[in-house]
């Protein structure tokens, strides 16, 4: 744990300049992750650079398009508790209640969110090579201990798995992530955000050196009237995905228009097969017919050991959560499975 | 790696304000001192317990702001100008909150040592007015451990609040 400086950013243009032109700042919002990493020593930030007087950046907006702006410095739950959230995106509402506890919602926040590190447990032990953190020097969870782990999308450098709940939902209503950056603003689409490992599994996410998250557009379409967030844990609140479904259908005349289906705790991402979705739609929503979006989702899914068991949990989970979001009213709190 | 440096007396110590249970109180502060460790290092509010200080225990839940957040995972400096209540501020010796005397009714607490995050985010969630059935207000619980296993207790003493049996 070292020490560090500290600043109060004045302005977006300022917050930006004074990461980028330290070789360890960082920024810090609600710090719930950041301040964690550091306790275990696992990051190292010569300055901090707070966000928090941005003001500019804690508001929630309705686009033109009729979409809705998320600031990127509002806390999760200020969020998720927002009344146009809750009307017009309750999937992503009811995700992110889904996520860590009370207390660290009312901190974490949605820009926060997206850029929070792995949980995995070899990551997160300072004592274990890691090529996440400290590349080259290998991955123990390919033979050690992975019940967490990924089945689709990792390499041979990294089978870690990217924890938000958030990011599930924000995939499955197609969300954009906006950044300011030293060359400016740009839009990235939640899809190209995060990354997969490949031979560079430092890198979480696209980000380029000193961009910051400024806000989250969701677009106009909610999946209001059928959506479902089923989160499957060891223990049923305050754990990380072993497998999660955000799903969300358009159905007109019993037959689905429009199917979004994206599952958490399987990849360095949230993962989307478009094929998936797109073998839906026409169809009545059926368990055979989201069995089969299932076998798109998860084709060549790989158990590494102690996480086999997530390959069937998934395709379950797929098939179940479809059928859920036919009535989210029938849904507990917590993206808790009705029993 | 910087020079260890004594708490007080350092170069790069910031002046902030906090309105501690509602007294306007001014401290230096390095900017790694999480906000726990200003209460209870600095100004000597020993009522706010440091648990696991990794944000998994809650022991040391104080409310900010109007909400319950985790002292341990953020930096006092980051709460320049804010109000912070801890369990010093709720309630008094001759006139107990409601939920404190509802712990001790419903038998809501052994050891004691999770008990001031307990009430202060109990406090805060009723505030808020979250959790509609019991099965969400142990949810919404959920990010206070209690070691000795008083759970079921501290939900019965939470519930007969929201039920407005002090009132």
């Amino acid at each position: 744990m070292n020490n560090f400086n500290y600043t109060k950013a004045e302005s977006i243009d300022q917050a930006v300049s004074a990461v980028a032109t330290q070789s360890e700042g960082q920024f810090i919002a609600g710090g719930t992750n950041l301040i964690d990493l550091w306790k275990y020593d696992l990051t190292h930030p010569e300055m901090l650079v707070d966000l928090n007087g941005l003001s500019e950046l804690k508001a929630i907006s309705e686009l033109p398009d009729g979409g809705l702006r998320l600031g990127a410095l509002v806390s999760n739950n200020a969020t998720a508790y927002h009344p146009l959230v809750q009307e017009r995106y309750p999937l992503l509402s009811r995700t992110i209640l889904a996520g860590a506890t009370a207390q660290i919602r009312n901190s974490a926040t949605n820009g926060g969110n997206l850029l929070q590190r792995t949980r995995c447990y070899y990551f997160y032990d300072a004592a274990s090579p890691c090529n996440k953190r400290n590349p080259g020097s290998g991955c123990p969870a390919i033979t050690g201990h992975n019940r967490l782990h990924a089945i689709l999308g990792e390499s041979e450098h990294c089978i870690a798995v990217y924890p938000s709940d958030m990011s599930v939902a924000l995939a499955a209503l197609e969300a954009t992530v906006r950044v300011t950056g030293p060359e400016g603003a740009r839009e990235i689409p939640i899809a190209d955000f995060h990354r997969l490992p490949g031979a560079e599994p430092a890198r979480d996410n696209t980000l380029g050196a000193g961009e910051l998250i400024t806000s989250i557009d969701l677009p106009s379409t909610g999946f209001a009237d059928h959506h479902s967030y089923l989160k499957l844990r060891d223990r049923n609140s305050y754990a990380f995905a072993l497998v999660s479904v955000a799903t969300g259908l358009e159905i007109e005349g019993g037959r689905i228009r429009n199917a979004r289906i994206a599952l958490g705790g399987v990849a360095h991402k949230p993962w989307r097969v478009p094929a998936a979705e797109a073998i839906l739609v026409d169809k009545a929503p059926t368990p055979e017919a989201f069995a089969e979006a299932a076998d798109l989702l998860l084709a060549g899914a790989t158990g590494y050991g102690h996480n086999d068991f997530k390959i069937e949990l998934a395709r379950r989970a797929i098939i179940r959560n479809g059928m859920m979001a036919l009535d989210p009213s029938t849904q507990r709190p917590g993206a808790q499975p009705s029993l | 790696m910087p020079k260890p440096v004594t708490i007080r007396d350092n170069p790069s110590s910031h002046h902030i304000t906090l309105q501690v249970n509602g007294l306007e109180t001014t401290l230096r502060v390095p900017p790694w001192v999480s906000l726990l460790d200003a209460l209870r290092d600095h100004l000597d509010l020993t009522g706010t317990k440091k648990g696991c200080d990794h944000g998994q225990c809650g022991a040391c839940t104080v409310i900010c702001d109007g909400d319950r957040i985790l002292s341990c995972l953020t930096l006092a400096v980051m709460k320049d100008g804010a109000r912070v209540t801890t369990i010093e501020g709720i309630g008094t010796e001759d006139r107990l909150h409601p939920l404190q005397q509802a712990f001790i009714d419903y038998d809501a607490f052994q050891c004691g040592y999770c008990t001031p995050g307990q009430i202060c985010s109990g406090v805060a969630m009723l505030d808020a007015g979250h959790g509609e059935s019991r099965e969400e207000v142990k949810d919404l619980m959920s990010g206070n451990l209690c070691r000795c296993g008083a759970n079921t207790n501290i939900i019965d003493a939470i519930m007969a609040v929201k039920e407005g049996k002090y009132e």
